[in-house]
């Protein structure tokens, strides 16, 4: 146990280190991570072999990723995208390989080896570009997207690729491991649904497996999360989430296929759920954290020895794949009109190798299809590329895009009438009136609230909203407040309201915040917090509702709404006056005067100003339409006459 | 040459700016002119509540008063006639002591979907705009300000079609700067049927 506590203890401070100095620094965390795995393991020492252990566990953070890749993917988004993957990734693969098993032939090598080694460096590194892409907001351009497509289309293929490996066995290194362990083989043996079973029987299982992801994602998916979701306890929700992810890898790997596959897929089977933002907010941490440690493992794996006494083909390796990569997808991009800085940037982004490499290397070696010798110095050159990967994003963030700016910047903007999205904190009675108005006019709105049963209401209206708690930074996050314009507060909790809007001043100060108040003293409280605009919910009716009493007492309609005009811009004329004196109260006597005392104090001031008021008002609102005294009726010629 | 230059306040009224083609690019160019006080009034008073102390002060500030709006109806849109309903008061505009607007200027800047030969007397409108806009031409009366000819725009449906916005805005930038800064035959103007054709009579170049 203490063992545990000690490495644990390592691998996080390394973390805590590193990782920051190297965001300072603009390298990106992913750089980060792989310092503090090389500081802690080739260099100091301190962890060693627990390293290849740690490294699957922390490939689940993969899974992970892609699950919440998937969650931004709806369906239609899939299929619409449907050619740029198998067209541009299976471009990008199948040129990388022959390329590399080009360069491979020529030093010698069988043509398996050669192929088995193009395969490896086909792939990129999912984990490395997506993280960036996230950090450096390069998700939604031209060339983040393409480069999406194009590792998703080499996620899918692994799946093909390892069952293609043990096909290129070399029959003198299988002789020789059956001759040193025979025994051993068993215990290679993993747990396996589909093991011994013939082809038709395989295809059925697997089929079989997919189908119950998606139909269970789709049907049964929001039962559990709304029975879950029901019971008010937030833990219970994140070990769903959990549960769900890791049962669906569990799935995928009894059945032999990949489980960042399955979890992909059930991850966009869950897209359009109202569950999604709940969902990604409560698997993020753990994927951060996961791929993070996954990093680490990589820079605590590269073996120096092996490094130092090869340096020389290593780099020049290293480098022609990264080349090599670079040149075909530049020649992909050129092809598929991929244009201006979009294209460097899906040259450069996806140039390196991936970590499926490590897992495609193990897998060779236990199949015999490589020597250990040769997948050592390939695995020292997979992790080199991977560590080059930030450098070549601060090459196209520090060179290229510069250039490309002047060009890009004078023309035309494109998408200026996009509207920002705002986000709207609880859609109960008050927040649903706003959502619909907002979304008659073609404002883009996110609606969040935490009563599922009122999720389930909307939906039923085809308005698209998500379960969770507004007041959740993760949440907000999910739901898209960095680039949101707007911020509509309209959450059931007084206290919680005012936290909220303090909050998104305080760490996105870009967002305007309107919010709903319960009282004055809530009005104050709001204002004091930073919101923009802010309404007394029962204001307006009320003051609607004392117009049409004048009314039904008699008064001419149109003078009832004269008067109740008159009546509200009279209060807003002292709000400033009001919420200064509230200010004043509340700091002078913060914890001596009881609030209804001072409640009292501020309506007396205000009733005192609208005394003040009365004869002017009233005098306004008769001064209006009014004609010329009767006696100059005659002498002056004025168009209205009484 | 040197006399303080007049000072504008243009009153601009039109209640769907999203759709417009003309009155829109005139009133921006015009936000821009020095010595302007541009008001959007729909913007400022979008539920005719009207700041009637606020509007005369404005009175009281400017030499010269602007009404700019597409024509509706033969006459302006509604919020101008609110505006002249409540602003200008007895013993404020008129009466025994009402010579606040005494010796001011007073024109419209409108734009008319029809062809200036529709505003004529064998023409479907059968009044001209300069008689059409007879009410705000006793106003002025009324209240003792001298009133110009309308700055006009006819065919307004077509002229962005057409390329004559442009032109229009230039002309009416033209004309505030020569008010502005009193270059513009006053007497000549208020004989006009219309201010825009006849600018390099009216206006005096330095």
């Amino acid at each position: 146990m203490t063992a545990y506590f000690i490495q644990a203890f390592i691998y996080l401070c390394a973390a805590v280190i590193a990782v920051p100095i190297a965001k300072r620094l603009g390298l990106g965390s992913v750089l980060g991570y792989l310092m503090a795995g090389v500081v802690i393991g080739p260099i100091i020492g301190l962890v060693g072999a627990e390293t290849n252990t740690l490294q699957h566990f922390a490939e689940f953070g993969v899974v992970m990723m892609l699950f919440l890749v998937g969650l931004e993917l709806e369906p239609r988004m899939l299929w619409d995208m449907r050619n740029k993957l198998i067209g541009l990734g299976g471009l990008q693969v199948g040129l990388s390989t022959l390329v590399v098993m080009g360069i491979a032939l020529s030093f010698d090598y069988g043509w398996t080896i050669a192929l088995t080694v193009g395969m490896i460096f086909s792939l990129s590194s999912t984990a490395i570009v997506l993280q960036t892409f996230n950090e450096k907001n390069l998700t939604k351009t031209e060339g983040g997207k393409n480069a999406f497509s194009v590792l998703l289309f080499q996620d899918i293929a692994v799946i093909p690729m390892l069952a293609f490996i043990p096909l290129l066995a070399l029959p003198e290194l299988v002789e020789k491991a059956q001759s040193v362990a025979s025994s051993a083989a068993e215990h290679h043996e993993e747990l396996s649904l589909v093991a011994g079973l013939p082809g038709w029987a395989y295809g059925i299982v697997v089929l079989m497996a997919i189908a119950s992801v998606v139909v269970g994602g789709h049907y049964l998916s929001r039962p559990l999360f709304r029975y879950v979701a029901s019971s008010g306890l937030r833990e219970i929700f994140t070990a769903t989430a959990l549960m769900l992810v890791i049962g669906i890898a569990a799935l995928m790997s009894l059945v032999g296929l990949s489980p960042a596959l399955g979890t992909f897929l059930a991850g966009v089977v869950l897209a359009n759920s109202e569950f999604r933002h709940e969902l990604e907010s409560n698997i993020e941490p753990f994927k951060g954290l996961l791929l993070g440690l996954f990093f680490i493992t990589v820079g605590a794996g590269i073996n120096f020895d092996v490094l130092i006494s090869n340096i020389g083909p290593v780099m020049a390796m290293t480098a022609g794949i990264i080349l090599i990569k670079a040149l075909v997808l530049l020649a992909l991009a050129f092809i598929f009109k991929i244009r201006g800085s979009d294209r460097w940037l899906f040259a450069l982004s996806l140039a390196q190798a991936g970590e499926f490499g490590f897992v495609l290397l193990s897998y060779t070696v236990q199949n015999h299809v490589i020597s250990t010798e040769l997948a050592q110095l390939l695995s020292l050159v997979v992790a080199i590329s991977m560590f080059l990967t930030p450098g070549l994003f601060i090459l196209f963030d520090k060179v290229i895009l510069p250039r490309y700016e002047k060009t890009e910047n004078t023309r035309e903007p494109d998408d200026i009438d996009e509207k920002g999205t705002v986000i709207i904190a609880g859609v109960g009675r008050f927040g649903q009136i706003v959502n619909r108005l907002l979304v008659t006019n073609g404002v883009k709105t996110v609606v969040l609230d935490h009563e599922v049963q009122q999720i389930e209401n909307l939906r039923k209206i085809n308005t698209k909203s998500y379960y969770g708690d507004a007041t959740q930074p993760d949440l907000l996050h999910t739901a898209g407040i960095e680039q949101a314009k707007m911020l509509v507060v309209a959450i059931d909790n007084p206290e919680r309201a005012v936290a909220l809007v303090e909050y998104i001043k305080h760490t996105h100060p870009h967002v305007i915040v309107m919010a709903r108040a319960f009282d004055r003293r809530h009005l104050y409280r709001l204002r004091n917090a930073g919101a923009d605009f802010m309404v007394s919910e029962t204001f307006h009716s009320a003051l609607n509702l004392g117009k049409h009493a004048l009314i039904r007492l008699g008064v001419h309609p149109f003078k009832a709404e004269q008067q109740r005009a008159t009546f509200y811009e009279t209060e807003t004329t002292h709000k400033d006056t009001l919420y200064e004196a509230w200010k004043q109260f509340t700091e002078d006597d913060k914890y001596l005067v009881h609030y209804r005392d001072m409640f009292i104090q501020l309506e007396e001031t205000l009733s005192a100003a609208m005394k003040d008021e009365r004869y002017r008002s009233y005098s306004k609102a008769e001064r209006s339409w009014t004609p010329p005294p009767k006696e100059n009726h005659t002498e002056f010629s004025k168009a209205e006459s009484d | 040459m040197t006399l303080a230059a007049k000072k504008i306040l243009v009153l601009y009224a039109h209640p769907s700016q999203e759709r417009s083609e003309i009155n829109t690019p005139l009133f921006k160019a015009t936000q821009l002119q020095p010595n302007v006080t541009a008001v959007d009034l729909y913007g400022e008073y979008p539920t005719f509540r009207i700041n009637i102390d606020k509007e005369q002060q404005r009175l009281r500030d400017h030499d010269i008063v602007v009404f700019m709006f597409p024509l509706y109806w033969y006459s302006t849109p509604a919020i101008l006639k609110e505006w002249q309903d409540l602003v200008l008061e007895y013993n404020f505009a008129y009466g025994t002591k009402g010579k606040t607007l005494c010796g001011k200027t007073f024109l419209c800047a409108l734009s008319a979907g029809g062809s200036e030969s529709a505003y004529q007397h064998d023409g479907y409108n059968h009044f001209t705009l300069r008689e059409l806009l007879r009410p705000l031409e006793q106003m002025a009366n009324l209240t003792g300000m001298s009133f110009l000819a309308p700055f006009a725009l006819f065919c307004a449906r077509s002229a962005s079609e057409e390329n004559r916005v442009d032109t229009h805005v230039q002309k009416w930038v033209r004309t505030l700067r020569a008010l502005s800064e009193d270059r513009l035959d006053i007497e000549l103007a208020q004989s006009l049927e219309k201010l825009n054709g006849h600018l390099d009579q009216l206006i005096q170049d330095h």
